[in-house]
């Protein structure tokens, strides 16, 4: 293992490679097909530049999250895409770091409301698969000079290049928070219940339904407007709901974010995304084969739990997915299972050859992360 | 500014291309006579004109692929073209290429307010995108000056933001899929009414790639119910420095307001003459936008209020009804046009971190000096996007070239400032030559490879973007 602390010594490492690398930030999203490779692990690390007028901040890729969060708290401010924190549900250690919930592109609850990951990544600097350094984007909040590599870069899982750097676009803390909850809806009445809260007027910044459990609408902004918001919409679509403040409010958006519900039981869980709408029929269509599920984004993300056996009912998953339309990635299975199921959605043909031929450009000796996202 | 030599053997095959399209679209689809080609000599950076060779306007998807394996096949150059209203030279033709124009794919094809998308062809407009679902509470967010006109073909190829993109994010943020021609004739969907890609972000990379690794014919668009009501508040401000400070000084606060727009004296003056808002006796003004119910926007206009206090404001007028909200962004609204009356003007698109705006305006006061051109500057202030408008006159021998020179120093202070070139208008032909500026010879290098896997050939829109030597290999 190689833990790195510069760009330059980066650039030159790889550059010099001359087998596969496995490049690891925290080491806590151990996601996708197994890599087989020296490891790389990116300790370039440190805020370099924060903003707090501007709401721009500038990290190594290497940064812990932790310690983001935590000069961002200082002056009242956060990261809007709220990124899971995968050691919850994945079981693994260490600190997971912003380059790889950039890489990664992951984003909680608030993704519905906020954007992506990948939306508030507004520059990143990387060093592709030939070793050369490269930057996109700035560290401005509007920006298209160029071709957006930087949305690119977010979700590639550092198989096109290795993040040394990213600017962020970041938030102010709302004054407050609250969340309204009802209990024993079903799947289609849950989902329901979270379309009309998002199809109200009051920016719900988090819609959740744990299949046989509660169902979860965030709040958030200044005390009056959240009391007002909240107000309203027991009154009117959300009306049989209760609500939750505070820190209680801010735990249950911990645990959706991280899949908690779903973390403590053993079994494979996958990733769904399709539109809310097409959630309960997908429920409905795996039937027992599904042993927990959790759903997220008013219903369009769907985690579920089935047993790690065979191909974890990837064939009759993607199936259904591919006929509505989204895609399933296999979150969490031991490496075994990852080595033989797809983790990732397979793309129909003409999306899978520009994807593979990007990553001839970006990487073209195959070094970075090779096969993890299956092109 | 310099476009690449028309291919002597494609002029002389006009005939021939002509015909072949003839053949695979509608009779009424193909324009080749040289009167109606004026048409599309130039977007609205009008001061680059070059009739194409032909002009065509599929009506479908199928159309659009039929016209790509033609022009594949015969080698021509293609420049996709939405309404026309690009600033930076994105729609501007050579005279060998053909312009597809996508005006008439306006039909809408699918709303579903449950899971807030509605599914559009490229060619309608921005407005009626928000036209077509307004009446039952929703809207499409990203909302350009332009938008009454400008296509969501050249929104998604520019990736174009708009006063409110301060709260709700630039076109990128909510483009969450297309159908898309490639170079070779190819349909390809990338995305869909659900979020996030199951892949590499395909989707990311085309928005805001300037026509060049495909034409979109359909795209999936978030939409969002609409807010209670929205309500201005306007404060002037004795300089430009302190109208700055104040800015930064509401954006720490845990307030969002939904838009801050600046304007500054020369500005303020041109649009007073024009259209008359009562816009007050200042050096700057803010106008913020804030949203909510009645009481959630006093709440949030008071806070407002307090922070601009801080900075001796000149004047404070907070909107209390809608004729008063219309009043004060009447003068904003109307400011391209207002400056367009006095003389011809360059629109610049430059953003800078917030943090600079005092320093950056300071030196576009300068420079204008030294160069002896007037300058106004009206822009997005909450996300430091400058818009500042060079006048001109394009009739004076030197002046246009003289404004050239201005904006580029302008351009090169942006990125100097730890900024960029361009914000939301794009790269065109217009910035073309100064991305070596903000760019390094690897930054430019892979990004020109992607075009390579999206459109070996170079036929898409190929003179944009990257300065013309840097790509003369690839062109070749
Ligand atoms: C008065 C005025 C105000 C403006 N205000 C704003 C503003 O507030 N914010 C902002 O961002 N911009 C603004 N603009 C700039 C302009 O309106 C935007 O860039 C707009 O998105 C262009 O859309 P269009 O349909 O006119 O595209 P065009 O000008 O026709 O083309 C723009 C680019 O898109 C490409 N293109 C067109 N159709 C396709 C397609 N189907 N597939 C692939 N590529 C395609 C073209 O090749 C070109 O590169 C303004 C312009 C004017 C004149």
């Amino acid at each position: 293992m190689k833990r790195i602390e510069s760009e330059a010594e980066l650039a030159e490492v790889v550059a010099g490679a001359n087998g596969a690398l496995r490049v690891k930030g925290g080491g806590t999203r151990d996601v996708g097909a197994p890599v087989v490779g020296e490891v790389l692990e990116v300790g370039i690390s440190g805020v370099t530049l924060y903003e707090p007028g501007s709401l721009t901040m500038v990290v190594g890729a290497g940064t812990p999250v932790a310690e983001i969060d935590a000069v961002l708290a200082a002056e009242g401010q956060r990261l809007a895409f709220e990124p899971m924190d995968h050691r919850v549900l994945l079981g693994t250690t260490g600190a997971p770091t912003i380059g790889g919930a950039v890489a990664a592109n992951v984003s909680g609850p608030r993704r519905i409301q906020a954007g992506a990951a990948r939306d508030f990544t507004l520059g990143a600097r990387f060093v592709d698969g030939q070793g050369r350094i490269v930057k996109n984007g700035g560290r401005v909040m509007k920006n298209v000079t160029g071709y957006d590599l930087v949305k690119l870069m977010a979700g590639s899982w550092g198989t096109l290049g290795v993040l040394t750097e990213v600017s962020l676009k970041v938030q102010a803390r709302p004054e407050t928070e609250a969340t309204l909850v009802a209990e024993g809806l079903d799947p289609r009445a849950g989902v329901a219940k979270l379309s009309a809260a998002l199809g109200s007027p009051f920016d719900v910044t988090g819609a959740a339904h744990e299949v046989g459990g509660r169902t979860l609408v965030r709040i958030e902004g200044l005390t009056d407007q959240v009391a007002y918001r909240t107000g309203a919409l027991m009154d009117g679509v959300l009306a049989g709901f209760e609500r939750i403040e505070g820190d209680a409010s801010a735990d249950v958006w911990a645990g959706i974010r991280d899949v908690a519900p779903l973390a403590a039981a053993e079994g494979a869980v996958w990733k769904v995304s399709v539109t809310p709408g097409d959630g309960p029929a997908l429920l409905e269509a795996l039937g027992d084969r599904v042993q927990g599920a959790l759903m997220d984004w008013g219903g369009g993300l769907i985690w579920l739990r089935v047993p790690e056996r065979g191909n974890c009912a990837a064939g009759v998953l993607r199936e259904a997915v591919a006929k509505v339309g989204g895609h399933a990635t296999l979150v969490r299975a031991s490496a075994e299972t990852r080595a033989q199921v797809p983790v990732f959605q397979p793309q129909p043909a003409p999306i899978a050859a520009l994807s593979r031929q990007l990553k001839a450009k970006f990487d073209p000796r195959g070094i970075l992360n090779p096969g993890l996202m299956g092109v | 500014m310099q476009m690449p030599q028309p291919r002597e053997e494609l002029l002389a095959a006009k005939d021939r291309i002509v015909a072949r399209l003839e053949e695979v679209l509608p009779d009424d689809a193909v324009i080749s006579d040289e009167i109606e080609l004026k048409a599309y000599e130039c977007d609205a950076l009008s001061a680059y004109r070059c009739p194409p060779l032909c002009a065509v306007l599929p009506a479908s998807t199928e159309e659009v692929a039929a016209v790509m394996k033609v022009c594949h096949e015969a080698g021509v150059p293609v420049v996709p073209r939405g309404a026309g209203t690009s600033l930076a030279g994105g729609a501007l033709p050579t005279a060998d290429s053909v312009i597809l124009g996508v005006a008439r794919l306006n039909e809408v094809l699918e709303t579903d307010y449950d899971n807030r998308f509605i599914r559009v062809q490229s060619g309608r407009t921005n407005l009626s995108v928000t036209g077509a679902v307004e009446a039952d509470g929703f809207f499409y967010a990203p909302d350009p000056s332009s938008q009454l006109a400008c296509a969501i073909a050249g929104n998604i190829a520019m990736n174009s933001g708009g006063a409110h993109c301060l709260k709700y994010g630039v076109t990128t943020n909510n483009l969450l899929g297309v159908t898309m021609v490639m170079a070779d004739g190819e349909v390809v969907e990338i995305g869909g009414p659900y979020l996030d890609a199951g892949g590499l972000d395909l989707l990311g990379l085309v928005c805001g790639s300037e026509g060049q690794l495909g034409i979109v014919t359909e795209a999936t668009l978030r939409i969002l119910a609409k807010p209670e009501g929205a309500r201005p508040v306007l404060i002037g401000f004795s300089s430009n420095v302190v109208a700055g400070a104040c800015v930064s000084d509401i954006i720490k606060t845990g307030i969002v307001p939904v838009a801050i727009e600046f304007m500054d004296r020369p500005c303020i003056e041109a649009t007073e003459a024009f259209v008359h808002a009562g816009y007050p006796d200042c050096e700057a003004l803010l106008i913020i936008e804030v949203e909510g119910s009645d009481a959630e926007i006093e709440d949030q206009l008071s806070r407002i209020v307090a922070i601009a206090e801080r900075h001796d404001p000149v004047e404070i007028r907070e909107s209390a009804s809608a004729e008063e909200s219309a009043k004060i962004w009447l003068g904003r609204k109307s400011a391209f046009g207002a400056m367009g009356q006095i003389n011809d003007y360059m629109c610049l698109d430059g953003t800078i971190p917030v943090s600079e705006l005092p320093h950056v305006l300071e030196r576009i006061g300068e420079l204008s000096e030294h160069y002896g051109l007037r300058v106004g500057n009206v822009f997005h202030a909450g996300d430091g996007n400058m818009h500042p408008l060079i006048l001109y006159n394009a009739n004076e021998p030197g002046q246009l070239e003289k404004c050239e020179a201005m904006g580029a120093d302008i351009l090169r202070l942006c990125v100097e400032v730890g900024g960029c070139l361009t914000g939301e208008h794009g790269v065109g032909v217009e910035k073309r030559e100064l991305m070596e500026t903000q760019y390094a010879p690897a930054d430019l290098d892979i990004q020109m490879a992607v075009k390579d896997v999206f459109d070996p050939g170079w036929l898409l829109n190929p003179a944009k973007v990257f300065p013309l030597e840097v790509s003369a290999s690839r062109r070749a």
